[in-house]
């Protein structure tokens, strides 16, 4: 199973999202945002937090046209899987991967503290590891996470059950309490808080170590 | 010629920073703010000659990166 981790400019956490989808059994290949193509053999893009080209224009915007983003598209509509996290998230809705967008917080202030997640759905590769309404404990870390959709978007995604996660206490304005949102196949994720940092008992929790063992089991399989 | 792009948020959509600024108006005694949204301005100087065919442009500019069309919209002025 094969894992590419793109950096751009201003990405901080893609060490961090290498290392869990190293442990959870994945080669890891860095990527550089001015790569024109993928690795051969991807399976995975992993899109990660940070504040790529200085969250200049909009966070994510200036990432979204990234010559690996082109790469990224063809990918995704091979039905490949993408998983976007925090500032990853932002760039595959700038990208057209994921409906709606990430807005500032409610509250204007940049958040950084654990949260409760609820899962919502346990149908796809991502949460196939965790319980249907389980709460794991996941850090977020952002400024821009109020997610936000238009009404008519927000009814097809619930009706279609592709909300993965909900914030168990709202900490941001997010509509309907989302915190990841899934494509319509289900292979492509984005969620604002950081799995990838709960994959250590040395770092304070081992929550999101389902998710990318789930994610690579569920590969294994296919 | 020059084009100036204006983006705000779309009607409807819940502007936060806005909302902030209208409070700190009011603090400052400015009572009579019903509400405040807060968008961009972006100038582009732009080698074209051709009006339409910059409008046309500066449009299309907008849709791919200048604006987010899921939760903003625009308008172009061609100066």
């Amino acid at each position: 199973m094969k894992a590419a981790i793109i950096t751009f400019p201003g990405s901080n956490c893609d060490r961090d999202l290498a290392q869990a989808f190293e442990r959870a059994g994945a080669d890891v290949v860095r990527v550089w945002h001015k790569d024109s193509a993928l690795p051969a053999g991807t399976d995975v893009v992993g899109v990660p937090g940070g504040f790529s080209f200085g969250d200049y224009l909009r966070c994510g915007a200036i990432a979204a046209q990234s010559p690996i983003s082109t790469a990224v598209r063809a990918h995704a509509a091979r039905g490949g899987y993408v998983l976007g996290i925090c500032n990853g998230f932002q760039v595959l809705t700038e990208m057209g991967l994921l409906p709606g967008a990430l807005m500032r917080n409610a509250g204007l202030k940049f958040m950084c503290k654990t949260v409760g997640l609820k899962v919502a759905m346990t149908d796809s590769a991502y949460t196939s590891g965790y319980v249907l309404g389980q709460t794991i404990q996941v850090p977020i870390a952002h400024h821009d996470g109020n997610y936000t959709v238009d009404a008519e978007t927000l009814a097809l995604i619930e009706g279609d059950g592709r909300v993965a996660f909900r914030y168990a206490e709202n900490p941001n304005g997010s509509m309907g309490d989302i915190a990841g949102v899934l494509s319509e196949n289900r292979r492509v994720l984005g969620m604002m808080p950081h799995p990838e940092r709960v994959v250590d008992p040395l770092n304070g929790g081992t929550d999101g170590q389902p998710l990318f063992q789930g994610l690579i089991g569920n590969m294994a399989l296919a | 010629m020059k084009a100036i792009v204006h983006v705000m948020l779309k009607d409807g959509v819940l502007d936060p920073q806005g909302e902030a600024v209208r409070h700190a108006l009011g603090s400052l005694g400015f009572g009579g703010v019903q509400a405040v949204r807060q968008g961009k301005v972006i100038e582009l100087d732009l080698t074209a000659t051709d009006k339409t065919a910059a409008e046309a442009e500066v449009k299309a500019m907008c849709d791919k990166l200048l604006a987010n069309t899921v939760i903003e919209k625009y308008t172009v002025e061609i100066a």
